[in-house]
C-alpha cells in the first residue's frame, strides 16, 4: 500500500480527469496551475541539511580530541585536509572533506535535559510556557518553501526523526517525517478512479465549510489545509526524490549503505528537488556507558561514511556552496569519564560542525580549555549557528516574526553570524 | 527589511492542532496554553485589514494595559489587542478590566441534575470560573447541544464516539437529569476501564512500549492487567500510585513492577524523572544537571529523588527455545539491592556533591534497613493537601478541557502560576477529603458549567483562545484532537463493528497496537521518549485518505455496516441520516443532504456514492475533532 505513484494513476492522467469533473472543487483547483514538470527546478537553490545527532554526542571524542588530558579518553587525533584542525582517528575519512567542513568549538548553550535541549538547539530559544516557538526548518521553510511555487513536497522534510514543533509558524511548516528508507505510507490511492477522489473531496469541503464557519478556532481550518497539501503531495512527481534506492548503488556505497547513509543521499535528492530544509537524523548518542567501545564500533563508522560522502558529492555536483551542513546534538557530554566508562549530559563547553554554504571553512572556531571543561574565550549559543546558517541562505537576520500572542520574536533568537565563517 | 507575519497567518496554522511532537509525559494534554507571562512591552499584534476581525466586542479585553493601548493608538476596529503581558516567570494576573463598559449578565448556571456532594463541589467550580469570566468581561457560548455534548463526553470518558441508538435515546430522554446520568452510566461502563487503562499505560511506559526491553509485550500486557484492575475497581488514585512507585517482583505476578522497569536504565535516572512528573506534576529532570532556570530548585533536589530509586534493579531472566535455538523471554522481575547512605551528584563547578533521600521536608532514613521507594511511597500519599492530588486534578482537569490549570499539566510550581489557583487547590483537597476517587473527580469536572457549553465561540468570548498563548478561562469548549486510540476505537462504533462480532476489543488492542506504530518515533535517548506524528500532519492525512483502517471503515461487502445500512428499509433520507448520526452524532443539514444527494446521483452505484459520503465524513475535520 505504499506505492509512491501507482502506475495507473500518473499526475498527468489524474489531472485528464480531474478536468472531465463538472465541478472542481476549489481545493482541488490549485493543481491544475501548476506544472507536472519537475525538470524545471533550478539546480542552484540555496537549502540546509541539519545532521540531528538524538541523545548527544560526545563532541570531546569526535572534533576537539583532549590528548594528555585525564578527560581525553581512549581516542587519538588525526590531521585533517584542514591544515590546522585535528579530529578524531575514527573520522578519516570525514578528515579528508576539511575543506569544506568547520567545527565551532565553543558552543555554551546551558540546558542539559534532553527534551529542553533539543528545544533550545532546534528553536535558539529556551522554552517557555507562553510560545512555542518554531524549529528552525520550520523558519527555512517558511522563508524559502514559500518563494519556491513548483515546489508540490513539503518544504521541511525531517528523515528518520520528528524534528521539534513548527510553533507558531504553523503546520504549513511543519517537519515532513519520512523514514530513510523512502516509502511514504498511504500515500497511493490503491487504483481509486480519480473522479471517485473528486467527489469525495467536493463532499468534504461541504463539511469541513459547515464546520469552520461554526468558529471553534483555527484548528479546523488547520485541519482542510494539511488535506490539501497531502493530496497535492499524492500526485507529484517531485516524490521520485525519496526514492533513494533508485541511486546507483555505488553511490550508496559512497554514503555508507545504512539508514544513516540513505537519509543523507535522500537529503541530496530532496535538496535537488527544491526542499530547503532537511533533517536527518541519527541516534544512539546517549553514552552514559561504555562510550569508547560503541564510538569505534558503531556510530562513528556511520557518521564518517555519511558525512564524507554527502560533502564529497555535493562537492562534485557543484552544489558545495549553496547548501549549508550543520551537524549537532541536543548538548554534549561531560568531559570527566564515569565509573562506567561513560559520559553524561553536558552542555557547558562543546562542538557543533558546519559546512558547506559557501561559508570561509577549514577551520575550527573557538576552543575549550586543556580539559575541556569550559569555553575560552567568545561562547557561542544556538542562535549564532542558525544566524549564520540564515546568512547563508540568503534569510535577512532582521527578520521578526508576531508570536500568537503579540511578542515579536527575532529570527535566530538575535543570533549574531559567526564572523570567522562568514569572513 | 523587517517582515512581520500577519496574524492571520499564524493563526490559521496554530491551535491544538499544531502539537505533533507529544513527549511521553504529557502524551495525553495536547494543545498549547501559556500563562499569560510575556513582556509588558510586547507590543499587540498587527493585524492586516484583509483579515476578519476578531475584536467586535471593544469590550472584551483581557486588562486595562490593553485598554490603554487602544485608545493611544486611535486605530479603531480592525485591529486586534493581545492580552498585555507580564515578564516571563512573574506570571501575576491580569488586572481586572476595570475600565469596562458594561458588566456582562449572566444567568443561572445550567444544571445538569447532580445533587448532594457533587452538586456543592460543581457549585464552586462554577463561581471560581465565572470570576474569570466577569473579571475579564467576557461572556460564555451556549450550552452545547444534547448531541455535541454526548459526543464529547463519550470520547473523554470511555475513549469513543456514541453509538446512534445512544445519540437518538439521549436526544429523546426529558429526564432534567439526564446529563448526570449519563455521566454515571460512562463511568460504569467497561469503556471508561479499557480507555483508562490505555492512557496511563502511554503515559507510564509510552506507545512504543517495551522498546529494547527484552519481553516488551508482555510486560505491556502485565502492566495493563494491573491498571484494569485499578479502574474497574476504582481503586483510590493515591493506592495505585503507592503500589506503582514501590512495586517489587515479578513482572507477571505483580503488573506494577512494569512501569518502574521501564525506566530503570542510566543510573535510574529516567524513573526519577518520570515519577516526578507523572504523579507529582514537577519536571525536576532539568535539576539533574543544575538549579531549575526558574525557580529556586536546587539541583540536589534531583538527586534526593534519584536516590529513593537506587535500592532497586531490574532481572531479565532468559529461557532456552528449542524450536528456534535461541535464548528468549523467560521473566523479568524487580528485586532489592543494597543501598545505603547518599548519592553522589557532580554541579557545574565539578565539585561532587552528596544528596539524601527526602521528600519536600521529610528526610528519609537514608541506612540500608528503610525501603526508601515504600517510605517516598507513604510521604507523598500523606497529609490533606498533597502535591500528588493537585497534580492529579490539574492533569485530569487538562484531559476533559484541552488545557489544564497549567501549561504544560505536569510543569507545576512557582516558575508556572496557575489559571485558577483557588479552583487547583480546593479541587485538590477535595480530591484527598474524597479519598482520591477519580470518578467523583470525574464527575466534577464534568457535571461543571464550563463542560456543557458548545465549542462554538462567540464574538463575547473570541478572545479566549489559549491557543494564541492566553490563560484559559473557560467560556466555551476547547476543540481537541482524538488521539490515536480514540480515533481507531470510534471507527469500531462507527461501523458497528463491535455489535456484529467483526470485532472484539481484545483484538482491537492488539491490532491497535500494531497499527499506532506508524505514527511513533523514537528520540534516539535512553529516557524513553518518544514522539507521534499523528496530530494535524501530512502523514496522518494520508492515513486517514488512503489507509487500510478507513477503507475497511466504508467497505460495502456483504455483512459490513455499509451494506447493512444501505440494505435495511428506510429511503434515502433516513440512510444519510444514519451515516451521519454515526460519524458525527448529529443530523445533516439541508445544505448537506443537497451535497450528498448529488454525490449518490453522480456515482456510477449508490453504494459507491455513499461509500464516497462515509469516506468524507470520516475523514472531516468534524469527526477527528473532539469539540
Amino acid at each position: 500500500m505504499s506505492l509512491i505513484i501507482p502506475s495507473d494513476m500518473s499526475r498527468r492522467h489524474f489531472m485528464q480527469h480531474m478536468a472531465t469533473s463538472v465541478a472542481m472543487v476549489p481545493g482541488m483547483q490549485f493543481l491544475s496551475h501548476l506544472k507536472a514538470n519537475a525538470e524545471t527546478v533550478k539546480k542552484k537553490q540555496k537549502a540546509c541539511i541539519l545532521m540531528w545527532m538524538g541523545g548527544g554526542p560526545p563532541t570531546i571524542d569526535l572534533w576537539d580530541l583532549k590528548p594528555g588530558s585525564k578527560n581525553g579518553g581512549e581516542f587519538k587525533p588525526i590531521k585533517t585536509a584542514a591544515p590546522s584542525v585535528e579530529i578524531s582517528e575514527h573520522l578519516p575519512e570525514t578528515a579528508k572533506q576539511f575543506k569544506n567542513l568547520s567545527i565551532v568549538r565553543s558552543m555554551s548553550t546551558r540546558e542539559a535535559d534532553h527534551g529542553r535541549g533539543r528545544y533550545f538547539m532546534h528553536t535558539a530559544f529556551v522554552p517557555n510556557p507562553t510560545v512555542v516557538h518554531p524549529t528552525f526548518g520550520s523558519v527555512v521553510s517558511h522563508e524559502l518553501g514559500g518563494k519556491r511555487p513548483e515546489l508540490e513536497i513539503p518544504s521541511f522534510v525531517s528523515i528518520d526523526g520528528g524534528s521539534e514543533s513548527p510553533g507558531f509558524l504553523g503546520m504549513t511548516n511543519a517537519p515532513f517525517t519520512v523514514g530513510s528508507n523512502g516509502n511514504i505510507l498511504n500515500a497511493g490511492t490503491d487504483g481509486l478512479d480519480p473522479s471517485r477522489m473528486n467527489n469525495r473531496f467536493q463532499m468534504l469541503d461541504v463539511i469541513e465549510g459547515g464546520f469552520i464557519g461554526s468558529k471553534r478556532g483555527e484548528a479546523p481550518q488547520s485541519h482542510k489545509d494539511i488535506y490539501k497539501r497531502a493530496l497535492n503531495l499524492m500526485t507529484s512527481k517531485q516524490m521520485e526524490a525519496f526514492k533513494v534506492d533508485k541511486e546507483d548503488p555505488k553511490m550508496l556505497e559512497m554514503y555508507g549503505n545504512n539508514a544513516f547513509g540513505k537519509g543523507c543521499l535522500m537529503a541530496r535528492r530532496l535538496v535537488e528537488t527544491g526542499v530547503p530544509f532537511i533533517e536527518v537524523n541519527l541516534g544512539g548518542w546517549d553514552l552514559h556507558a561504555n562510550v569508547f567501545d560503541t564510538l569505534a564500533n558503531q556510530r562513528l563508522p556511520v557518521l564518517d561514511k555519511g558525512i564524507a560522502g554527502l560533502t564529497q558529492d555535493l562537492t562534485d555536483r557543484g552544489m558545495i556552496d549553496d547548501v549549508v551542513i550543520v551537524w549537532m546534538g541536543e548538548f554534549a557530554r561531560t568531559p570527566r569519564i564515569n565509573q562506567d566508562v561513560g559520559r553524561d549530559h553536558w552542555a557547558a563547553s562543546w562542538s557543533v560542525m558546519i559546512g558547506g554554504g559557501g561559508l570561509k571553512n577549514g577551520q575550527a572556531v573557538g576552543a575549550t580549555d586543556k580539559d575541556g571543561l569550559s569555553v575560552e574565550g567568545q561562547a557561542y549559543l544556538p542562535g549564532d549557528i542558525w544566524a549564520t546558517v540564515a546568512h547563508a541562505l540568503g534569510i535577512p537576520l532582521d527578520t521578526v516574526y508576531t508570536s500568537k500572542n503579540g511578542r515579536p520574536i527575532k529570527i535566530a533568537n538575535s543570533g549574531n553570524p559567526i564572523k570567522q565563517l562568514i569572513g | 527589511m523587517v517582515t512581520v507575519i500577519r496574524q492571520s497567518h499564524a493563526r490559521r496554522w496554530m491551535g491544538t492542532f499544531a502539537i505533533c511532537v507529544v513527549t511521553l509525559g504529557a502524551a495525553w494534554v495536547t494543545g498549547s496554553w501559556s500563562a499569560d507571562a510575556a513582556d509588558k512591552k510586547a507590543p499587540a499584534g498587527k493585524k492586516t485589514a484583509t483579515e476578519k476581525s476578531t475584536d467586535d466586542a471593544p469590550e472584551a479585553k483581557l486588562d486595562k494595559k490593553s485598554v490603554e493601548k487602544k485608545t493611544a493608538d486611535k486605530k479603531p476596529a480592525k485591529k486586534a489587542e493581545k492580552p498585555a503581558e507580564s515578564k516571563e516567570g512573574e506570571s501575576k494576573e491580569a488586572a481586572p478590566a476595570e475600565a469596562a463598559a458594561k458588566p456582562i449578565q449572566l444567568k443561572e448556571p445550567y444544571s445538569t441534575g447532580a445533587s448532594g456532594s457533587i452538586a456543592e463541589t460543581v457549585a464552586f467550580i462554577n463561581e471560581k470560573v465565572r470570576l474569570g469570566w466577569t473579571e475579564n468581561n467576557i461572556e460564555p457560548s451556549a450550552v452545547a447541544e444534547d448531541g455535541e455534548w454526548l459526543r464529547r463526553v463519550y470520547l473523554d470518558i470511555v475513549g469513543h464516539v456514541p453509538p446512534v441508538e445512544e445519540v437518538d435515546a439521549f436526544i429523546a430522554d426529558k429526564d432534567k437529569a439526564k446529563r448526570a446520568l449519563m455521566i454515571d452510566q460512562l463511568l460504569d461502563d467497561p469503556g471508561y476501564v479499557r480507555s483508562w487503562t490505555t492512557n496511563w499505560t502511554n503515559l507510564l511506559i509510552g506507545r512504543g512500549g517495551g522498546g529494547a526491553n527484552m519481553g516488551g509485550p508482555q510486560r505491556r500486557a502485565a502492566l495493563m492487567k494491573f491498571l484494569r484492575e485499578g479502574f474497574a475497581k476504582n481503586l483510590p488514585w493515591d493506592k495505585i500510585v503507592y503500589d506503582l512507585v514501590s512495586a517489587e517482583g515479578r513482572y507477571d505476578e505483580n503488573g506494577a513492577v512494569n512501569f518502574l522497569m521501564a525506566h530503570l536504565n542510566d543510573g535510574q535516572v529516567p524513573a526519577t524523572a518520570i515519577t516526578a512528573k507523572l504523579f507529582l506534576g514537577l519536571q525536576v529532570q532539568c535539576t539533574q544537571c543544575h538549579n531549575h532556570p526558574f525557580n529556586d530548585w536546587k539541583q540536589n533536589q534531583f538527586w534526593e529523588y534519584n536516590s529513593i530509586f537506587k535500592q532497586c534493579r531490574e532481572n531479565v531472566v532468559q529461557k532456552y527455545d528449542e524450536k528456534t535455538g535461541r535464548m528468549v523471554f523467560d521473566y523479568a522481575e524487580l528485586v532489592p539491592q543494597t543501598f545505603e547512605g547518599p548519592v553522589y551528584f557532580e554541579p557545574r563547578n565539578g565539585l561532587m556533591k552528596v544528596a539524601y533521600p527526602r521528600y519536600e521536608e521529610h528526610e528519609i532514613d537514608p541506612g540500608p534497613d528503610t525501603n526508601r521507594r515504600k517510605e517516598f511511597a507513604k510521604l507523598i500519599t500523606t497529609g490533606e493537601k498533597t502535591q500528588l492530588a493537585d497534580a492529579m486534578v490539574n492533569r485530569m482537569w487538562g484531559h476533559f478541557f484541552g488545557y489544564g490549570f497549567t501549561k504544560p499539566v505536569d510543569d507545576m510550581g512557582p516558575h508556572n502560576l496557575a489559571s485558577h489557583p483557588e479552583l487547583l487547590e480546593k479541587l485538590g483537597t477535595d480530591f484527598v477529603k474524597a479519598k482520591y476517587d477519580l470518578k467523583q473527580l470525574i464527575r466534577w469536572i464534568c457535571n461543571s458549567e464550563a463542560y456543557q457549553l458548545t465549542s462554538k465561540m462567540t464574538p463575547k468570548n473570541e478572545i479566549d483562545n489559549p491557543a494564541n498563548g492566553e490563560r484559559p478561562k473557560f467560556t466555551h469548549m476547547y476543540v481537541k484532537s482524538m488521539t490515536a486510540e480514540q480515533l481507531y476505537d470510534s471507527l469500531i462504533i462507527a461501523t458497528n463493528a463491535h455489535k456484529s462480532g467483526r470485532s472484539n476489543w481484545e483484538q482491537a488492542e492488539t491490532q491497535r497496537r500494531m497499527w499506532m506504530q506508524q505514527f511513533v518515533l523514537a528520540f534516539g535517548t535512553d529516557e524513553n521518549d518518544e514522539s507521534t506524528t499523528f496530530n494535524g500532519t501530512i502523514p496522518q492525512a494520508l492515513m486517514m485518505m488512503n489507509g487500510e483502517l478507513v477503507a475497511n471503515a466504508i467497505n460495502a461487502n456483504k455483512g459490513s455496516y455499509l451494506n447493512t445500512v444501505l440494505s435495511d428499509k428506510g429511503n434515502e433520507a433516513t440512510k444519510l441520516r444514519e451515516l451521519y448520526m454515526s460519524a458525527l452524532s448529529r443530523q445533516p443539514t439541508s445544505k448537506e443532504i443537497a451535497a450528498a444527494k448529488s454525490l449518490v446521483k453522480k456515482a456510477k452505484t449508490p453504494i459507491e456514492g455513499y461509500q464516497d459520503l462515509f469516506w468524507a465524513l470520516l475523514n472531516s475535520n468534524e469527526f477527528i475533532f473532539n469539540h
